[in-house]
């Protein structure tokens, strides 16, 4: 049986996703999607990912949903009432469930995912320079060291992606026109 | 934390990743289905992070600071362009946009 305060996040994120997917109002999908996202945030803190979870808060929960808040806001979009078509909702059901099953049959009874204790360093893992560590520090040393160039292509990738949002959102002349 | 297993945490990255498929297949306003997909990537981090502590290295973290760097990166770039194709189309629904289709 897992610790209380994993099932409470567990349950947080599945019950806000499940918002996420069944709202009909995109403003309430968006309230769903932040809460699921600090429930997964929760999670890495329990995981010891104190550094990842803050990240995750400060840039998923916070910049991106108020981006999405934004742009939802700007363009208004109405979903039109009534009931989905029932073939959308037979697929959406259909794959749902089976996925979810496989998921629990995977992770329950197949055990194809071995009891790993936490703590417990695999022999191919122990002679890693990367051994987990809590702290912010070891994230730096990191990434200027095993994971710079990667680091490197991660910045260059935001200035791509600046100039790119900034093209794409100039206004075109013909179609002012 | 003693009684959480690498199970749980791979079973709620699991059931988080399905729950953000079915809303990619089902939902058919291009908002909403931008964030299934961002739940989608959530749910994998999660998976990742729960590797990354339960086998004692710091791989699976930094590999996550990565994705999160660029998810960022991609909802700016995608939002710019759902708001592109609604100033040329009037419409942000995916059943509406059926030009390559006709």
């Amino acid at each position: 049986m897992p610790d209380g305060l994993f099932i409470f996040f567990a349950a947080l994120s599945l019950g806000a996703a499940l918002l996420l997917v069944l709202s009909r109002n995109a403003v309430t999908s968006a309230m769903g999607m932040i809460l699921a996202l600090v429930g997964v945030a929760a999670d890495f803190f329990l995981l010891d990912a104190y550094f990842l979870g803050v990240l995750q808060v400060l840039v998923y929960a916070g910049a991106v949903m108020v981006l999405f808040l934004f742009i939802i806001m700007l363009l208004d979009t109405e979903d039109p009432k009534g009931a989905y078509p029932w073939k959308t909702a037979a697929l959406g059901l259909a794959v749902f469930f089976l996925l979810a099953a496989s998921v629990l049959w995977l992770f329950h009874w197949s055990g194809a995912v071995p009891a790993v204790k936490a703590g417990a360093t695999p022999a191919e893992l122990s002679t890693n320079p990367a051994e987990f560590v809590t702290a912010a520090k070891a994230f730096g040393r990191l990434l200027y060291s095993k994971y710079l160039l990667p680091l490197e292509i991660a910045g260059f990738l935001l200035l791509v992606a600046l100039i790119g949002v900034v093209s794409l959102s100039k206004a075109n002349p013909e179609s002012q026109a | 934390m003693e009684n959480t297993g690498l199970a749980h945490h791979l079973l709620l990255a699991g059931l988080l990743f399905v729950l953000g498929l079915t809303g990619v297949l089902v939902r058919r306003n291009l908002l909403v289905v931008y964030m299934c997909l961002e739940l989608m990537l959530a749910a994998a981090t999660l998976a990742l992070v729960a590797f990354s502590r339960f086998n004692r290295t710091m791989d699976g973290a930094v590999l996550v600071f990565f994705v999160i760097t660029v998810a960022a990166a991609e909802v700016a770039v995608g939002l710019a362009l759902i708001v592109a194709l609604f100033r040329q189309r009037g419409t942000v629904r995916s059943d509406a946009l059926t030009t390559l289709r006709d």
